[in-house]
């Protein structure tokens, strides 16, 4: 349904170029989800962005069904727009305080004027409410009476009220409490079951990843460095990097209390206006060769019982570091 | 045998201008030299306003201690003149904060900040203090500690800039450290090397520390013993792998439930019902009953005490029904 190739947005910076994303290139089939994990400024949020068509990319495609979204104008860019949509991470500062639920989940209508009629709007709108959880009567509240699980949900609602295909879900349950987490992950998941969407689902928490995703990529500096499927990429991770970011999550079981062997990264993230030569990861890298800083590795078939799993190390292998 | 830190029946309120929010309802626990004591909780079950209240932090008003013991080195805090109250912080218990970028002082270099207990409480004099903040520096392992005294926390990276909050905390040699959420806001990796950057300076130090955070991950790795917190209540308290392979309180079973697992099957998760109580309202009886899947008749009555169950707390009307299953 939607393929990505080479996309690349930098962003000019007084102290240099901030290669937010540098040549991305992912695919997304109907009804899946794409987990996409990676730390603060890996690119991750421009990733989604540029497929909302709310950043224009320097170089790059993205064919959903077929057409470039990029190149869209008028009608079809409109039509463009109500198939994809997003949910925000925060949300306490994605809904508007002065707004009722019911005006904010029935903006969209405004915009797009003929997917739903006038008359039809307020039982449209709370159709969607019963459908996220809510109370159809709560249409008339403000957001600061909902809870951060509930305003998370109003969210929800707003972003499927023009019956999407791919929700672009953007750290959607970092801010919440774990309790709540676990409702809000369980709806997204009926959701998708029940409207058939696609989802692609950026997040830091490689559990909550795990949990919801099909496939997944690994994001470092602006490139994917690994992607596959949830099985390859937790049983068999094969880059470096993350077998790093595996193991550094901690696991809720004091049991492992250091049963596998801890991977411990030196030092920060390096600034994505200067990223290291080469092959980006190889100032962190324990595996790090001459070859490294000279040769960019590229992201293609490393492992041999998988060919749909993709990484990007010239030393691409299941064994962790000596220790 | 006294503990190196307890405290007693904490009760903390916050009066608003209509009602009280009962913030703190007793809360029980104590930690000793050496050991890893997780205060475990979600939002608003008073997990940071504890440490607040330990450290002597409270914003008066709203907030109020209305009753309950802080007792440090045989000495109730509380009841102490503000002078000997200053004395034990910093030297006696510190407080590492979560969001290091809001904590540290924007306009004074990091040497400065660290070095300042040192000038003021210690009577160093400005180079022995900026000496004493680059050794600091270099055993939070800070690289080019030398030339990074002079940098302000803006020039740091947030996990940097939460290494320089721990040696801010270390400057005085505390025999308490209170770690407040410190690595909510850092990425994985990062998390990794501060938690165990924790846990070597309290073992070299043989420091007591009360790690507050709601991340049952870290918990796990890291804590020795756990207390859970819920509305202001300490439900449950025990060793941690007591605690994880057998929840004695419904809540702490259910949170264990709700959390997605790296390695396991793909059922969709287990949550809890509802929501924390309000703290101006909360619920009779057993606060957590109204969310509860065993709730009797008996817990929207009487508020459950904490049972010992051998070794271990659970505030549970069913705690025995739970350890006997």
């Amino acid at each position: 349904m939607l393929d990505v190739q080479g996309l690349v947005k930098h962003f000019p910076t007084r102290n240099g170029t901030v290669k937010a994303v540098d040549g991305v290139s992912l695919t997304l089939a109907r009804g899946e989800t794409l987990g996409i994990v990676g730390e603060s400024g890996c690119g991750k949020s421009t990733l989604a962005k540029l497929l909302l068509r709310l950043e224009t990319p320097f170089a790059g495609t993205a064919l959903l069904d077929g057409r470039d979204i990029f190149t869209l104008r008028g009608a079809d860019f409109t039509e463009y727009r109500r198939s994809m949509q997003m949910v925000m991470q925060d949300p306490y500062t994605s809904l508007n305080p002065r707004m009722t639920v019911g005006d904010i989940i029935g903006e969209p209508f405004e915009i797009h004027p003929d997917v739903v009629p006038k008359r039809a709007r307020a039982a449209r709108v709370r159709e969607l409410l019963d459908l996220v959880g809510l109370n159809p009567e709560h249409i008339s509240r403000y957001p600061h009476q909902f809870s951060g699980g509930q305003r998370q949900r109003i969210g929800i609602a707003r972003a499927l009220a023009l019956a999407p295909r791919l929700v672009v879900c953007d750290e959607p349950v970092s801010a919440l409490d774990v309790s709540i987490q676990a409702q809000v992950i369980n709806l997204l998941e009926k959701l998708q079951a029940q409207l058939g969407l696609s989802f692609i689902f950026i997040a830091h928490d490689l559990s909550v990843v795990r949990h919801i995703s099909d496939r997944v990529a690994v994001m470092y500096l602006g490139r994917i460095v690994e992607t596959g499927t949830v099985e390859d990429i937790y049983a068999h991770p094969t880059h470096p990097y993350t077998q790093a970011l595996l193991s550094a999550a901690p696991e809720p079981d004091p049991e492992l209390r250091g049963g596998s062997r801890r991977i411990r990264l030196e030092g920060d993230v390096p600034s994505p206006a200067n990223p290291p030569s080469g092959c980006r990861f190889r100032t962190r890298c324990w595996k790090a060769q001459p070859r490294c800083s000279e040769e960019e590795p590229a992201l293609i078939a490393r492992r041999v019982e998988s060919a749909s799993q993709l990484c990007a190390c010239h030393y691409a292998s299941e064994s962790g570091p000596a220790t | 045998m006294s503990h190196l830190l307890e405290v007693c029946d904490l009760h903390v309120e916050f009066r608003g201008r209509q009602e009280a929010a009962r913030v703190l309802n007793g809360v029980d626990f104590h930690v000793d030299a050496g050991e890893t004591l997780a205060l475990l909780g979600e939002s608003g079950s008073g997990k940071s306003v504890t440490a607040q209240a330990v450290m002597g932090i409270l914003d008066t008003p709203p907030a109020f201690v209305r009753s309950g013991k802080v007792l440090f080195d045989g000495r109730n805090l509380l009841e102490l003149p503000l002078a000997d109250r200053r004395a034990a912080r910093g030297a006696g218990i510190a407080m590492v904060f979560q969001d290091a970028l809001s904590a540290l002082n924007p306009v004074f270099r990091v040497g400065w900040q660290i070095g300042e207990a040192l000038r003021i409480r210690r009577g160093l004099g400005r180079a022995a203090a900026r000496a004493r903040a680059i050794e600091l520096m270099e055993r939070v392992k800070i690289p080019g500690a030398g030339t990074r005294v002079d940098d302000y926390p803006h020039q740091f990276s947030g996990g940097m800039r939460q290494r320089v909050m721990i040696a801010m905390a270390l400057a005085l040699e505390p025999k308490v450290l209170i770690a407040d959420e410190p690595t909510t806001a850092l990425d994985v990796t990062v998390q990794a090397q501060i938690m165990d950057l924790l846990m070597e300076l309290k073992n070299e130090r043989g420091m007591a520390l009360i790690l507050i955070t709601h991340d049952l991950g870290v918990v796990a790795e890291v804590a020795d013993r756990i207390a859970v917190m819920y509305a202001g209540r300490i439900v449950e308290q025990a060793d941690v792998h007591d605690l994880y392979r057998r929840p004695l309180h419904p809540y702490t079973r259910a949170l264990l439930d709700s959390v997605p697992k790296l390695r396991a099957d793909d059922a969709p998760l287990k949550t809890i019902a509802g929501l924390p109580p309000n703290l101006a309202r909360i619920p009779p009886g057993c606060p957590f009953h109204p969310r509860c899947s065993m709730e009797l008749p008996v817990c929207r009555e009487q508020l459950p005490p904490a049972l010992d169950l051998g070794g271990r707390l659970s505030a549970c009307h069913r705690a025995q029904e739970l350890l006997d299953a």
